[in-house]
């Protein structure tokens, strides 16, 4: 019960925030913080009952629950955790809660809806990190994108109608495309059992033949490499997360595009084992392009959220490297590039959106040297440039590492390129901070004398709840970074089954890497 | 004490905290004695390490913190490994860095951040000893990549300035290029041997590979792709000279003594590797070779203090790499060692005409310091003599075991030779050079702006008395690494059982004659061209010649520029990256799907056309199209 448990209190105290706005436009976000904090609690108590003692009786499953819903169809409530599941839940309300220091100040208007939309959004995400049921999947799938059109189509930046507009349609599509795969999964397992079935280990058994069983794949691979997002499909991002307030941008970056790489490694890839493999070579190659050319796109970007949000997908790229290579430190890899890229986007994007509270401006050509006034900041939007270039020590570099040492063993050639995304990484991070930290000191209005100085030297340094929030995410990092065992204990055991019960594809992408020289 | 070696990097990791945490509200007193005071606690334990481990049997000691990550069979711990080739890093580590701390507080003492450069600069030193202790090449990375971060830190330390940020960006991008190449030896080695344990590969590898066979040549390519990246050799040397924008004990650490000497001990550390592949390692030697002579002719027409000293270090680096080429690996630990004495010495002294002159770095507006700067200048004296190997200096033990070894070489040797001395000439003509340009001679201190116009990094030249900055803290270490300079060539480095070889080298009175004979004809040469002595106005008069002709100036300039390598490598990376970047600054991709969308708009219009009114019209279409469809039905 613990799942639905969890979805209700974030669905509920939803629907309590945009209530009590009535009653004081400061109680809505009070209760989104009890909320998120009640959920911390509830995810917290399950890793602890079922850590370290990863062998709890139901094998590579914690909770594993299934209610009849439309028996007709065979659609059941089917929900499950395992340690992959549990690790995304975490992440999700560690960042939901992050979300909400983000906007606490920054949202006034109609802050009930907001943080309705907030939670709502995050209800559909732990729904679909749960799900085990293709239809009830699907149904959280929309759940949780239609709040976050809304939040950045109403509380969005200057451009927020264009960019919520093209968030919709990409995940629309793509969602419609992965709707008809489900579907199409669903009748074969009517023409071969029968009966219509969504549940996620009775489709296992489904036998797809070869083009055909590609053609399904595809439409899986598309729904989820949209909301990766993976190269040529990544256009809707930089609009979305520049455009997006900043809560939104952290819930996007965080978390949501987290379900794409989830969806892969549970559904895309264990569904269609032969067409995946078969895939693997392409999927990877679109990895590799990705992470080089949003690399090279993030340098010529000016606006710091546009910035930002394209180191993004050139990162989400090695999570899709690691999930193709297919192998347990290409999926050990992808776990922690997710997990540490939700923390390092995060901050950033949090950043970035005090920058532009201070200064209302996301130009980095208006301001440099803020070290001099803003040290905290400063300080902090090196440590997660840092971080999100790699450096030992902080999560991503685990993951990162392990994604490459995983995909060298699958195709050296693919890895070895994506390998240069290291180097193009310190390129961009170190120009960020090159052009807003260093330097003189400078902020925007600056030319008029006087004014600027007025301008600037009211612009307050991080808070203390600022500091708490970013402190959080630094130790996380840091934990990340320093023993990464804690994690990966947790997911290994459904990474180990995942790769034994698809030990053909196993074999066949080790073989075609034996092949190479 | 063996199993506190924990506790070496731990100090001055504590000490980062303790200064990043307070950040910068300690009281300077305590901030200096946190920061240095932590270095000193590591140099303290090291010291003892030492002398325990070496007073045991023990060949080796591996102590476990505990395990990193374990996904499948990687299983890389955060676990030290103490032999001989590593008590002889911890304690340069510990040792001269506890001396260039001690430095820094009286250096930095008015700088507004005191705090946080004490915190960097600890932080370097603990990623420092733990790249030369982990046992495993994943934790090396660690040490690697954060003694970078530091390096980008420190060198970018004034960062008001753009061109320091530039400097910073360009060491840590390029040293990345490096690193990189490293990180995909590593995947290399892992998926060959399945373990990035180094012991364990240094045993696999000969069970596994052949001599020469192809995986080893690669894999063994890639870590000196590392290699020369850090050690910035050819062909990434390029940072290291704009390193130096960095405060001047930054560069006596990081860019002379410890750091760059890195790609060294990843190499001395690998040997194996290296013998297994014998094309890369004559490559080791030739990259070494081609540097140092580089390095060493564009020192000649320097005028910037700490770029001479720069390039110094390049070219010596390059001696260093000369000796692994050859197999000599304890030599090239032995001149590791001498180096990160007296190069931290001329740096340090370096510092001190720096500072005393006002952030003056132009050695032809010194001039005549020998009296004013007393012990700037004797540990000038002392540590170019080193460097340029006189007898019985510490550099000259280092560099002759090193050209022995080189000339033993069986294919090669004599050619390596003869470059490795032509390299000592030049040595000894660029240091001295230094020296009788910026001590003798008149005083250029109060000459006009206009006489030069060269780089500097910083550019506040307040011109006011000279007078030598030197308290007890800055003086001290100045003094100790003085002495060592001098009698560091007495000391034997314990590495023989790590290379498992004793290295002696034997060669003839002729040979050694005129090893000894190069430098102190150099010196000679160098007096008389750059000392204004009356004897050498022939030189000196053809020198001014060669340098007003044609070809004479192009060549200078040419050295000048580093080889115009910063040019050609701008030509060949930065300025296409730049340009594709900014071609497709609003993305091709995004493009194409706003073209979907304009095109749905267009047929939305042309589609609105055709809703006319019109009956006729409606009529007409209506029976066009039957037409049409009773017509493809009859023909087709």
């Amino acid at each position: 019960m613990i799942v639905v448990w969890l979805i209700l209190i974030l669905m509920v105290g939803g629907a309590l925030a945009w209530v009590t706005e009535a009653m004081d436009s400061r109680l809505p976000r009070l209760t989104a913080l009890i909320v998120m904090l009640f959920s911390l609690i509830v995810v917290v108590m399950l890793c602890m009952n079922n850590f370290p003692d990863p062998l709890s009786p139901g094998g590579q499953w914690l909770v594993l629950e299934k209610w009849s819903w439309i028996a007709r169809f065979g659609i059941y409530l089917q929900v499950g955790i395992d340690g992959l599941s549990l690790l995304m839940l975490l992440l999700t309300v560690f960042l939901g809660l992050m979300a909400i220091g983000a906007a606490w100040h920054e949202i006034t208007e109609r802050p009930g809806f907001f943080y309705f939309n907030l939670l709502w959004t995050l209800a559909g995400v732990v729904g679909v990190f749960t799900a085990l049921d293709l239809f009830l999947f699907f149904f959280f799938w929309e759940v949780m994108l239609i709040p976050m059109y809304l939040i950045i189509a109403i509380w969005g930046h200057e451009n927020r109608a264009y960019a919520a507009m093209k968030f919709f349609v990409f995940t629309q599509v793509s969602g419609l495309i992965l709707l008809l795969a489900i579907l199409c999964l669903a009748y074969f397992h009517f023409v071969q059992f029968g009966r219509f079935s969504f549940d996620y280990f009775e489709l296992h058994n489904v036998v797809l033949e070869g083009r055909f069983q590609m053609l399904v794949m595809l439409g899986f691979f598309i729904g989820f490499a949209t909301k990766l997002p993976a190269f040529p499909l990544h256009s809707w991002l930089p609009d979305a997360h520049s455009q997006a307030p900043t809560a939104g941008s952290v819930l996007l970056a965080g978390v949501l595009l987290k379900t794409g790489a989830y969806g892969l490694i549970r559904f895309a890839v264990p569904l269609f084992p032969e067409a995946a493999a078969d895939f693997a070579p392409v999927a990877m190659t679109i990895a590799v392009i990705g992470i080089l050319y949003c690399a090279k796109l993030a340098f010529a970007q000016t606006d710091i959220k546009r910035l930002i949000a394209y180191t993004s997908v050139s990162h989400m790229g090695f999570v899709l490297l690691g999930v193709y290579a297919w192998n347990i430190y290409g999926l050990q890899g992808a776990l922690m590039t997710m997990l540490a890229h939700g923390l390092t986007s995060s901050a950033l994007f949090m950043l970035a959106g005090g920058l532009q509270h201070r200064f209302h401006t996301r130009d980095m050509g208006q301001m440099s040297g803020l070290w001099a006034k803003l040290p905290k900041m400063s300080a902090m939007a090196l440590f997660f440039s840092i971080a999100a270039l790699g450096m030992p020590g902080l999560g991503n570099f685990i993951g990162e590492f392990l994604s490459l040492l995983g995909a060298f063993q699958a195709n050296h050639v693919a890895a070895i390129f994506a390998a240069l995304g290291l180097i193009f990484a310190s390129v961009y991070s170190l120009w960020v901070i090159q052009r807003v930290f260093h330097g003189e000191f400078r902020v925007p209005g600056d030319h008029g004398a006087g004014h600027g100085e007025a301008h600037g030297a009211t612009a307050q340094d991080l808070s203390s709840s600022e500091m708490l929030c970013y402190g959080a995410m630094v130790l996380g990092l840091v934990w990340m970074g320093m023993y990464p065992q804690t994690f990966l204990a947790m997911s290994e055991p459904t990474m180990a089954f995942l790769l034994e019960s698809l030990g053909s594809f196993v074999g066949s992408v080790v073989s075609t890497a034996e092949v190479l020289p | 004490m063996l199993e506190w070696i924990g506790l070496l990097p731990a100090f001055p990791l504590a000490g980062f905290l303790a200064l990043v945490l307070t950040r910068g509200k300690l009281p300077r007193r305590i901030a200096g004695v946190i920061g240095v005071g932590s270095v000193g606690l590591s140099f303290a334990l090291a010291a003892a390490i030492t002398v325990e481990f070496l007073g045991s049997d023990a060949l080796s000691h591996t102590q476990v913190l505990w395990t990193w990550m374990s996904v499948g069979n990687f299983t890389p711990g955060f676990s030290f490994y103490l032999d001989g080739l590593t008590v002889v890093m911890l304690l340069i580590i510990s040792g001269v860095g506890f001396l260039i701390h001690l430095y820094s507080t009286g250096f930095m003492a008015d700088d507004p951040g005191f705090a946080r450069f004490f915190s960097y600069m600890n932080l370097f030193v603990a990623s420092m000893l733990v790249l030369v202790l982990a046992d495993n090449l994943v934790l090396l990375y660690l040490g690697w990549e954060g003694v970078g971060l530091c390096s980008y830190l420190l060198i970018g330390f004034w960062y008001d300035n753009p061109a320091n940020g530039y400097a910073a960006r360009k060491a840590f991008v390029v040293t990345r290029v490096g690193d990189t190449s490293m990180a995909i030896g590593l995947f290399l080695l892992f998926q060959q041997l399945g373990t990035l344990n180094i012991q364990e590969i240094l045993t696999l590898a000969p069970q596994q590979w052949s001599e020469g066979s192809g995986m080893v040549v690669a894999a063994s390519a890639l870590l000196l792709g590392g290699a020369v990246g850090k050690s910035a050799q050819l062909p990434l040397q390029t940072w290291l000279p704009d390193a130096m924008a960095g405060p001047t004990p930054i560069s006596a650490l990081i860019h002379a003594a410890t750091m760059v000497t890195a790609g060294v001990y990843l190499i001395a550390r690998t040997h194996v590797l290296f013998e297994l592949a014998p094309s890369v390692q004559i490559l080791v030697a030739f990259v070494g070779l081609a540097t140092l002579l580089m390095a060493g002719f564009t020192a000649l027409t320097q005028r910037d203090i700490k770029r001479i000293l720069a390039y110094s270090t390049v070219s010596q680096i390059g001696y260093m790499f000369l000796a692994l080429g050859v197999g000599a690996w304890s030599a090239a630990i032995f001149h590791l060692m001498t180096h990160a004495f007296f190069k931290a010495l001329l740096f340090l002294a370096a510092g001190t005409v720096i500072l005393s002159l006002h952030h003056e770095h132009d050695i032809f507006r010194m001039g005549g310091m020998r009296k004013k700067l007393p012990v700037a200048f004797w540990s000038f004296v002392i540590g170019s003599a080193a460097l340029t190997a006189l007898p019985f200096t510490s550099g000259f033990y280092s560099k002759d075991a090193i050209l022995l070894a080189a000339l033993e070489q069986p294919q090669y040797g004599t050619l390596l030779w003869l470059g490795g001395v032509l390299g000592a000439f030049l040595t000894a003509i660029y240091s001295f050079r230094l020296v009788f340009v910026a001590f003798f001679g008149d005083d250029h201190t109060q000459d006009a702006h206009a006489h030069h116009s060269d780089d500097h990094g910083h550019d506040d030249h307040h011109h006011g008395p000279v007078k030598e900055i030197t308290g007890f803290v800055m003086a001290a270490p100045l003094v100790i690494l003085g002495i060592l300079s001098l009698v560091g060539g007495f000391i034997t480095v314990p590495v023989d059982s790590v290379f498992g070889v004793h290295e002696e080298h034997h060669a003839s009175t002729l040979v050694h004659g005129f090893m000894i004979a190069v430098p102190i004809f150099g010196v000679l040469i160098s007096y008389l061209l750059y000392s204004g002595a009356p004897q050498g106005r022939v030189l000196q008069q053809w020198l001014k010649s060669m340098r007003e002709s044609a070809f004479g100036g192009g060549l200078t300039r040419f050295w000048f520029s580093g080889w115009g390598m910063d040019a050609l490598y701008n030509l060949l990376f930065v300025k296409p990256f730049v340009a594709l970047a900014q071609l497709n600054r609003k993305d091709l991709i995004d493009q194409f799907y706003g073209l979907l969308v304009e095109l749905a708009r267009i047929s939305n219009r042309a589609i609105v056309l055709t809703q006319t009114g019109y009956l006729r019209w409606y009529a007409i279409s209506l029976i066009g199209g039957l037409v049409l469809v009773i017509g493809i039905g009859v023909w087709a």
